[in-house]
């Protein structure tokens, strides 16, 4: 009898540190992590990881894990810069960013339409994004983030469901050199062959485009 | 070697007429190298897509544009596998040095010397679907071909025919003087390739649609694609890779890579002569370029194709 019980302790055990572990993420989401100076997400990036438009800061339910765990650690790093997040990725741990990412990944995002390169094209911005601009080797965005901008795999974040402010102030880091975390400069020597006038034309189409419904 | 050579062609001979009905195929060896253009010279220049016509003609351009950047939905039955027309021609067909079909479609009809005859530009898009794009050629009177022959027509407006205009190819790259190196290119691959189109050249999706192309295995061009060579590859690499960074490669890491992409396998070469990888490669890779079909690779014996 005690010989049973003992290998049960050990099963409760562990569903309770992996309840805990789960919880984890979602508790750093809402209460910040153990360090104080890592404070909660969801102040400013909102109760459904959506982000906060108006001040630019990003969505991030949907997001993919390995994206995310990149970001903190080149927040930290500073090959990525940024007031805000440098501060709270370092008081991060390892361990809370493993949590923090996965919960992120796990929050329903709205679907997006997958508007792909065979669609007609008006304004600056859609021409950018669906026919891109050659004569300066700018592929077309949905070429790599996929169709509608809804992101491909750990590399190329989603572009559907963040705002003109978040995208436009990346593309503008990336072309003053204070975001210069990307592979191989992939997205570098793109966004420093944009001008002022298709930052801001494409972060507003990939702001508005393609919203088709909310899942959850 | 001059008794070996008859003898290829005398199996050439007696092979191409029993194939020439279901034989196109993809060989831009009838291209001369004189593709670059001169200091100052401005390459073609196609018509802007704002300027195409409200009418019947128009929208029949649009869709064989809508089927050469998205193949693998508007022309899904002929397409059998991850790829789509723009994956090789970028700039959805336009851009010089990455086969534009303004330079391709004014020089058709054209003898092609690997399958004997005068080519018929419908003819020659069959080719892309039967080999690049690993399917079935559509018939040439099917919607599939006049949407994109439109394109391309369209797409050529103004230019000369019949004139091997600049820019109408990939750019020729000359070989490395120690000849390509697998284990380079590997490197090469894992540093520059692998982040768009995966660890095992499997390509990358976003829901059930590729975005990334595969590059190899069953879901990539087969053994008769004109890709398969090394020397074609290099040389699309070299112009066109990574996307939006053609040119930032040296010629000899293009040809080490793309030696790399194509010493693995991938769909058979839909010409196989009698079950026969050794028959095929005698009669259709032997003089087709660099590459490595019916090769010894790794103790391996590449062209047994892949489902």
């Amino acid at each position: 009898m005690k010989l049973t019980r003992w290998p049960l302790a050990g099963v409760a055990a562990l569903l309770l540190t992996m309840q805990a572990q789960a919880a984890d993420g979602q508790k750093i989401y809402a209460q910040g992590g153990a360090n104080p100076a890592a404070m909660a997400c969801g102040t400013c990036h909102g109760a459904d990881g959506m982000g906060m438009a108006a001040a630019g800061f990003p969505r991030l339910a949907g997001i993919d894990a390995a994206y995310t765990r990149k970001q903190l650690a080149d927040f930290r790093s500073g090959s990525r810069a940024n007031p805000i997040m440098q501060p709270i990725a370092a008081a991060l741990t390892d361990d809370e960013i493993q949590a923090i990412a996965a919960t992120l990944e796990a929050m329903p995002a709205p679907s997006y339409a997958a508007i792909g390169r065979a669609e007609k094209t008006e304004g600056a911005g859609a021409t950018l994004a669906l026919r891109g601009a050659w004569g300066r080797n700018i592929p077309e965005c949905v070429a790599c983030h996929g169709p509608g901008g809804v992101g491909v795999g750990e590399s190329f974040p989603p572009l559907a469901g963040q705002s003109a402010q978040y995208l436009s102030a990346q593309l503008n880091a990336w072309r003053q050199g204070t975001r210069k975390n990307d592979p191989n400069d992939l997205m570098g020597h793109i966004a420093r062959s944009m001008t002022d006038a298709e930052v801001q034309a494409v972060s507003e189409y990939f702001a508005s485009v393609g919203l088709k419904e909310v899942s959850q | 070697m001059r008794a070996h050579l008859m003898l290829g062609l005398l199996a050439m001979a007696v092979g191409s007429p029993l194939h020439a009905a279901e034989i196109k195929m993809d060989d831009q060896s009838q291209l001369t190298q004189q593709t670059s253009k001169d200091a100052g010279e401005q390459y073609f220049q196609p018509p802007k897509e704002s300027e195409l016509p409200a009418n019947a003609y128009g929208e029949l351009v649009q869709q064989g544009r809508a089927i050469f950047v998205d193949t693998q939905k508007y022309a899904a039955e002929y397409v059998g596998n991850g790829m789509n027309c723009t994956n090789c021609h970028i700039e959805q067909g336009r851009k010089a040095n990455s086969a534009p079909l303004w330079g391709a479609y004014p020089m058709y009809p054209a003898y092609r010397k690997k399958n004997d005859k005068v080519n018929s530009y419908a003819e020659r898009v069959q080719g892309c679907f039967q080999f690049s794009m690993n399917g079935k050629p559509p018939a040439a009177d099917s919607h599939v071909i006049n949407a994109l022959t439109a394109y391309s027509y369209w797409l050529s407006t103004g230019a000369p025919t019949g004139q091997e205009l600049p820019g109408r190819a990939y750019p020729e790259v000359p070989q490395p003087k120690a000849g390509f190196d697998l284990a380079k290119g590997k490197q090469i691959y894992a540093e520059q390739c692998a982040i768009c189109h995966g660890d095992s050249g499997q390509g990358q999706k976003a829901g059930d649609g590729y975005v990334f192309p595969p590059l190899w295995g069953k879901d990539s061009f087969n053994w008769g694609a004109g890709m398969h060579r090394i020397n074609t590859a290099a040389a699309f690499i070299k112009e066109s890779m990574p996307l939006g960074k053609g040119g930032s490669l040296s010629d000899d890491d293009a040809w080490h890579v793309a030696a790399y992409m194509n010493s693995h396998e991938r769909p058979q070469d839909p010409r196989l002569v009698e079950g026969s990888v050794e028959k095929t490669r005698v009669r259709y890779h032997a003089n087709d370029g660099v590459n490595l079909y019916g090769q010894e690779v790794g103790g391996v014996v590449l062209g047994q194709g892949i489902k």
